[in-house]
């Protein structure tokens, strides 16, 4: 069977700055994918490239017969999302529906259905009539996850997720993907700068760093160089830390 | 003011001025309201007021070169529109930046061509709007353009909503931004050269940016901002445009602090509400 997704050497460049170069990998249905790198190592153009957002300059990037880059459920970081912005948590859920017809004006009985079942499963039906900018940034998640879940069966891409959640929020937030990779077998593509937290999960793993590209399954990562650098990038940085409060409480 | 209030009531005046006024004004307060809650919420709020300043240079040098001013104005201001909301929030010369410089370079060059050419009196005319001077042809067009606007938004309303709330979200879900925001552009434009007409160049941009401002406080869901907003700016302007010819005022400055008033109270209520 074809995979879910497969990009074949995409390259983009921006005038005369190339920001992804022949960059092959694939996504199988039910697959959870990682992709971790630094800022400014691509991954927000890979993320544009696969919403075709974003044109390539070179390759292209092949969907499975019956998967259409429509579908894919796509969580956006929050920055992008005004905050003061009036809409209930149920018209935000809903608009999650509106890429399954093109012209009709109203939603359907099964969009409503299919917007229900999401709040339902992420557990913010009591919120429904609640006002999207009065929602804590855990709870506004769930709302934007609930919507891309409105527009996917399949394949979820989700950026940067846990940006601005409290380590609380978080660990709930990684749980639920989980849940939705294993139990609902939805495919999983993360993007995340959280090099420990982002790869609990993964079953696969994309570096990004500049010139290294890097694609493994996860346990042949985990034996990689480039999985020690960053435990030890790890330990400096906890390391420092360390330093620092024993320094401001001593 | 009862000399005023009785004239008000004569047949022929009621005939000719107040009811084409109240149907015209009523028309452009609905569009406006409609497109201003997507402008607003997408931080557009301005662009009534540069597209005004486009429109205003446009009309002088049609007075100028005794072209009919609607048919140069509207033109113009459409592709005014194109430019500045066509590219989204992703253009490369940022939202306010672009319309301070449309704006400041079309009025220059109406005051230019009309001062040279002595027509000064004739062009102010559009400074403060002459709702109470319309011609037929400009009612109809304004009830025109307030049918579209209207149809536009009650079958595209959840794709309005989608577009204005994540622009990349509904990119991503096939959604054609590009044709909606083209098409948000358009109808912005015939509404503010309409609107000219009506309220002045100075004073258009409150009918699309206040109504928006005000139901926000009062309502959570973006239908209830959505009704609110119409609600407010048709009562705005009645209230503003009787308020007027009452007792002789100039129409559009009144509606404006009018709907002012309106927002002031609404502020009052959201908070009276918020605090429960």
């Amino acid at each position: 069977m074809k995979p879910l997704l497969q990009c074949e050497h995409v390259t983009v460049q921006f005038g005369t700055h190339t920001v992804l170069s022949d960059l092959s990998f694939s996504v199988e249905a039910g697959d959870y994918l990682s992709v971790i790198g630094k800022n400014g190592s691509g991954k927000s153009t890979l993320i544009r490239c696969l919403l075709r957002l974003c044109p390539l300059t070179d390759g292209r990037i092949g969907t499975a017969e019956d998967f259409s880059r429509k579908e894919i459920g796509y969580l956006p970081q929050q920055s992008g999302i005004q905050r003061d912005f009036p809409a209930t948590v149920e018209e935000v859920v809903c608009s999650g529906c509106l890429g399954n017809h093109s012209f009709l004006p109203f939603y359907t009985k099964k969009d409503k259905l299919e917007a229900e079942k999401n709040m339902h499963r992420l557990g913010i039906c009591q919120l429904r009539k609640r006002s999207y900018r009065t929602l804590s940034g855990g709870q506004q998640q769930r709302v934007l996850l609930a919507r891309a879940l409105c527009a996917t069966r399949k394949l979820l891409l989700l950026d940067e997720p846990v940006t601005g959640l409290d380590p609380e929020a978080s660990v709930e937030f990684y749980d639920i993907i989980r849940e939705l990779n294993e139990q609902d077998h939805i495919a999983i593509i993360m993007v995340s700068h959280d090099m420990q937290k982002g790869l609990e999960d993964a079953k696969h793993v994309l570096y990004l760093d500049g010139d290294v590209q890097y694609f493994a399954e996860i346990g042949e990562f985990r034996q990689s160089d480039i999985a020690r650098q960053i435990a030890q990038e790890g330990r400096q940085h906890i390391h420092l830390r360390e330093v620092y409060y024993d320094r401001k409480f001593t | 003011m009862t000399e005023n209030l009785r004239e008000l009531f004569s047949p022929a005046l009621l005939h000719h001025i107040i009811l084409p006024a109240l149907i015209s004004g009523i028309a452009v307060s609905v569009c406006a309201a409609l497109l201003g809650v997507s402008l607003v919420l997408r931080r557009f709020s301005m662009i009534g007021d540069g597209l005004s300043h486009v429109g205003y240079g446009a009309l002088c040098v049609a007075s100028v070169l005794e072209l009919a001013p609607l048919y140069v104005a509207i033109p113009v201001v459409l592709g005014a529109a194109f430019l500045l909301l066509g590219q989204g929030t992703s253009s490369k010369l940022k939202g306010e930046n672009t319309v301070a410089l449309f704006s400041t370079t079309a009025m220059a060059v109406g005051i230019l061509v009309s001062s040279k050419a002595g027509l000064t009196n004739d062009v102010s005319h559009y400074m403060y709007g002459s709702i109470l001077s319309l011609q037929k042809s400009e009612v109809i067009l304004c009830v025109a353009t307030a049918l579209l606007v209207i149809a536009a938004f009650v079958l595209l309303y959840h794709r309005v909503f989608a577009v204005t709330f994540d622009e990349n979200f509904s990119k991503a879900t096939g959604i054609p931004v590009r044709v909606y925001n083209m098409a948000i552009a358009a109808l912005t434009a015939v509404t503010v050269v309409m609107g000219m007409m009506l309220m002045g160049v100075l004073l258009i941009s409150s009918l699309i940016v206040i109504p928006t401002l005000s139901a926000m406080r009062l309502c959570r869901s973006f239908r209830g901002v959505v009704v609110g907003a119409v609600v407010l700016s048709v009562i705005g302007f009645v209230l503003g445009f009787f308020a007027a010819v009452a007792m002789d005022l100039t129409p559009g400055a009144s509606v404006e602090v009018v709907s002012v008033g309106i927002f002031l109270l609404c502020c009052l209520a959201g908070r009276l509400r918020g605090a429960e």
